[in-house]
């Protein structure tokens, strides 16, 4: 179980959380009460230059000051504060959310090409494996995740998702099964500009896992999706695949449907299926992964989770159900059934 | 005779009831257990090597064969094994040989690891409706691949990706020569491979004309004898394997006797006729890592560069680090043969004591290549060891690639592991050279029995795969979280880097 649903207006208008909300409370046969969350891209306007870094503190005294230090070491903290949340009276406040506007030296790091993305990176893996008490599950430029342990609509009020608008909005509903119900545990996924939101196991865990180390991740909030958001930024931002190769490499197609594709296409996509091997997942899964210029869905090779996709003028939604997306825009020019492994995606103009 | 004979090892007994005195059993046994006395069979117990060709072949079913009690005085160090293995050297003054793997009783890791199975969050995958996908491709893989989007918008692939072996099943036949394994033996071995769909090795014996037309599904061998070594050779082949080590015997090479190269046989490895044929432990031009990489480019050029090159080491204790200087080479591929493999003839104090496991060798080296951010450019082979389906499912989990069967694929032809090998009287017709046991083995028959295993052990692989959920061998390969250990000490499951059951 679990339910997903997406959206991106492709012209970039910004919708408030108010409409994501209901539409992911609808799916609350989908979710257990133990997770929830939303993320959303254009949030912060004012601090677009600065990468927004949402951090769980167990409490502000003991690691704040720690997480601080290391941040002052690679970087300017250009505004910080505690994300506002309100009182609900169904989900206990576990931790403290705390968002830094933080500006990385790029002088720091050396060799390579996107230094800014590599500190942050650093930091997310340094933080969240050796500063205990402290978890950096948001870290992208101009955009948010908002979760926490509760049910969607509880979870919404308690940040008041209404009050932010973006052009790109995902929520997740969780049944949680493989880790406890925890605020880390909560979908979306993000790293940097990358935010996944998952329903499903995906059981070549340990092989994506093996794999995405040895590039240097470390995986550390128990859960599988984590993986996915990793693997992406390998792909797409060092490895430089585009969305839909990203996609072919995660999801790729049979090797019987490669047999019979025309000779150029097939070597494309051997050659995808030889190197990215180990990225490919497995299991069922219906994932929708956003970064700033767009969103895309796709499935499992063999359709295990479900997944609908609809298009209403620039609004492109992506959700496990119709009924979902409709109580966003009941009027939609077109509703369609991916096919598994088919990616859906909506580009920002 | 201070020592005098020992006590017997089996015991043959023939119903007098059931015997028709046919004379099956005297025909069949090489070994001279049975002869005619008048017009009645007697048998020599003592010359018995349990390879149960007599039971086999008596129409009555009149033979028993028992393993005789061992009436020593019982003794929890100096076992039957020991003492006789020092009346034996004691007597001759040589090194004992001994055919086939490993004989000492340890537990096989294999068996102390517990495959995964989905239940109610994930589902398992039933193979006989979905797609299960063991297609396997041994070689050089590119680190990342480049893409440029045409004019139209279609993208272009710019990396260039090596030659690859296709396989359709993750199982593939080791190496073992004409000449260790009569003609018959390796043509059925030939055959099955090229009906199942997978390749296997010629052993550092040449290639016979009677292989050429399974040449596409042959890795052609060479190792320090470089024995039937020529460019027409290597380009028959579909690979090429550099044998540096083999699991049954690391750290020495290999020898034939004379007394089996035939005619054949010695054009065959291009040495005199009843000459041994002796492959010393070092190539005599690698006594380095370098070395062996510029052995490995020159076997390329020579090729053109169109076939994988493989690498094959014996599994020892620094086997990690051996791989990861051999995944720095030009070499497409290293095979890791762990301390069980299998072998004609080896000296019994190695084949019994030197080396190590493949499960945690080929751990090991997965781990190795991954921490040097190399695993992904080179393929990883197992063998040593590989008795059936869960075996190779749980090595591909450790972090194979593929496996290589060697005795199981001579059991699926009738070999009865008796370990007689290097004596060149196999009575089955394997591995020997004497015409009349060579013309035993029916290649066309035994080729069947060989394509049927691997058929059945590839059916049971997916099986095994739908049931953890996955429908592609890439989501198998490392992919530790769908092993637990079980009854492994703490030290193993860091090693193996799995769980202990429960967790």
């Amino acid at each position: 179980m679990c339910g997903i649903i997406s959206v991106v207006d492709r012209a970039g208008n910004l919708m408030d959380g108010s409409k994501i909300k209901r539409a992911l409370s609808l799916m609350d046969e989908r979710g257990s009460g133990e997770g929830a969350g939303y993320a959303a891209y254009g949030i912060y306007p004012e601090y677009a230059d600065c990468y927004a870094l949402h951090i769980f503190f167990d409490n502000i005294v003991e690691t704040k000051s720690v997480v601080e230090a290391l941040l002052r070491t690679w970087g300017t903290v250009v505004h910080d504060e505690e994300i506002p949340t309100y009182e609900q009276p169904n989900l206990k406040k576990i931790h403290t959310p705390w968002r830094y506007f933080f500006k990385p030296d790029a002088a720091l790091m050396s060799g390579t090409s996107s230094p800014e993305e590599d500190i942050v990176t650093y930091l997310v893996m340094k933080v969240n494996t050796t500063v205990p008490g402290a978890l950096i599950y948001s870290s992208g430029k101009n955009i948010g995740v908002f979760k926490a342990a509760g049910w969607p609509e509880d979870v919404a009020d308690f940040y008041r998702i209404q009050d932010y608008e973006g052009y790109i909005w995902l929520a997740h509903n969780r049944y949680p099964t493989n880790t406890k119900g925890w605020w880390g545990g909560a979908h979306p996924f993000n790293l940097l500009d990358w935010s996944v939101i998952h329903n499903g196991e995906i059981t070549s865990y340990g092989t994506n896992r093996r794999y995405i180390e040895s590039f240097g991740y470390k995986c550390t909030m128990f859960t599988d999706t984590e993986v996915v958001a990793y693997l992406v930024d390998l792909l797409a931002r060092r490895h430089g695949l585009d969305k839909e190769m990203t996609v072919r490499a995660l999801a790729p197609p049979f090797w019987d449907e490669i047999d019979v594709m025309p000779e150029k296409e097939a070597t494309l996509n051997r050659a995808i299926r030889l190197t990215y091997g180990s990225a490919m997942m497995n299991g069922p899964f219906a994932i929708v992964v956003a970064n700033h210029d767009g969103i895309v869905g796709f499935t499992d090779r063999i359709k295990l989770r479900p997944l609908i996709a609809a298009e209403k003028g620039d609004r492109l939604y992506i959700s496990s159900e119709e009924a979902a997306i409709r109580r966003m825009e009941p009027e939609l020019d077109r509703v369609w059934m991916p096919r598994a492994g088919e990616p859906v995606i909506g580009r920002v103009y | 005779m201070a020592i005098g004979s020992v006590p017997l090892r089996y015991r043959i007994s023939i119903d007098r009831d059931r015997c028709m005195e046919c004379g099956r059993c005297v025909e069949n046994c090489p070994y001279g257990t049975f002869r005619w006395e008048g017009d009645r069979i007697v048998v020599d117990s003592r010359t018995c090597t349990a390879c149960h060709r007599c039971i086999a072949m008596c129409p009555r079913d009149a033979i028993t064969l028992t393993e005789h009690p061992c009436d020593y005085r019982t003794h929890p160090v100096w076992t039957r094994d020991a003492r006789e293995s020092i009346y034996n050297q004691a007597k001759t003054g040589k090194i004992i040989l001994a055919g086939m793997g490993n004989a000492s009783p340890l537990p096989p890791i294999f068996d102390r690891l517990l495959l995964d199975a989905c239940q109610v969050t994930n589902p398992s995958i039933d193979p006989l409706r979905e797609p299960m996908e063991l297609r396997t491709y041994i070689g050089k893989k590119p680190s990342r691949l480049s893409f440029k989007r045409g004019e139209g918008g279609e993208v272009e692939l710019q990396t260039e990706l090596s030659p690859n072996l296709k396989l359709d099943t993750p199982i593939m036949i080791g190496h073992m020569s004409y000449g260790a394994i009569s003609l018959n033996a390796q043509l059925a071995l030939a055959k099955g491979a090229h009906e199942a769909g997978t390749f296997l090795g010629t052993g550092e014996g040449g290639m016979h004309p009677a292989i050429f037309p399974y040449q596409d599904n042959m890795i052609v061998q060479v190792a320090s004898g470089r024995f039937g070594v020529d460019v027409d050779y290597l380009n028959r082949g579909a690979a090429i394997e550099i044998k540096i080590g083999q699991g049954a015997k690391p750290g020495i090479g290999g020898h034939l006797p004379g007394e089996k190269v035939c005619a054949d046989v010695s054009c065959t490895r291009m040495i005199p006729l009843g000459s041994d044929a002796i492959s010393p432990a070092p190539h005599h031009d690698i006594y380095s890592i370098e070395d062996l990489a510029q052995l490995v480019r020159s076997l390329k050029e020579a090729t053109e560069w169109k076939k994988p090159v493989f690498v094959k080491i014996a599994a020892v204790h620094n086997v990690a680090a051996i791989a990861a200087g051999i995944a720095r080479s030009s070499a497409d591929a290293v095979v890791v043969d762990g301390f069980r493999g299998g072998t004609g003839a080896a000296p019994k104090v190695f084949r019994d004591h030197v080396g190590i496991p493949i499960e945690a060798a080929v751990s090991a080296v997965d781990q190795k290549l991954r921490s040097q951010g190399v695993r992904n450019e080179i393929s990883v082979i197992a063998s040593g060891g590989i008795t059936n389906a869960a075996d190779v499912t749980k090595a591909i989990a450790l972090g194979a690639d593929a496996v290589y069967i060697g005795t199981a694929a001579l059991v699926a032809m009738g070999c009865r592991v008796c370990g007689n090998c290097y004596r060149g009287l196999c009575p089955w017709g394997i591995a020997t050279q004497r015409p009349d046991l060579v013309a035993r083995l029916n290649p066309e028959v035994q080729a069947e029995h060989v394509a049927n295993l691997i058929h059945a052990w590839t059916m049971e692989v997916s099986e095994l795969m739908g049931a953890a959920g996955i429908n592609a061998i890439e989501s198998l390969r490392g992919n530790r979280d769908r092993l637990r250990g079980y009854m492994l000490d703490e030290g193993l499951l860091k090693v193996l880097d799995v769980k202990p059951v429960g967790a």
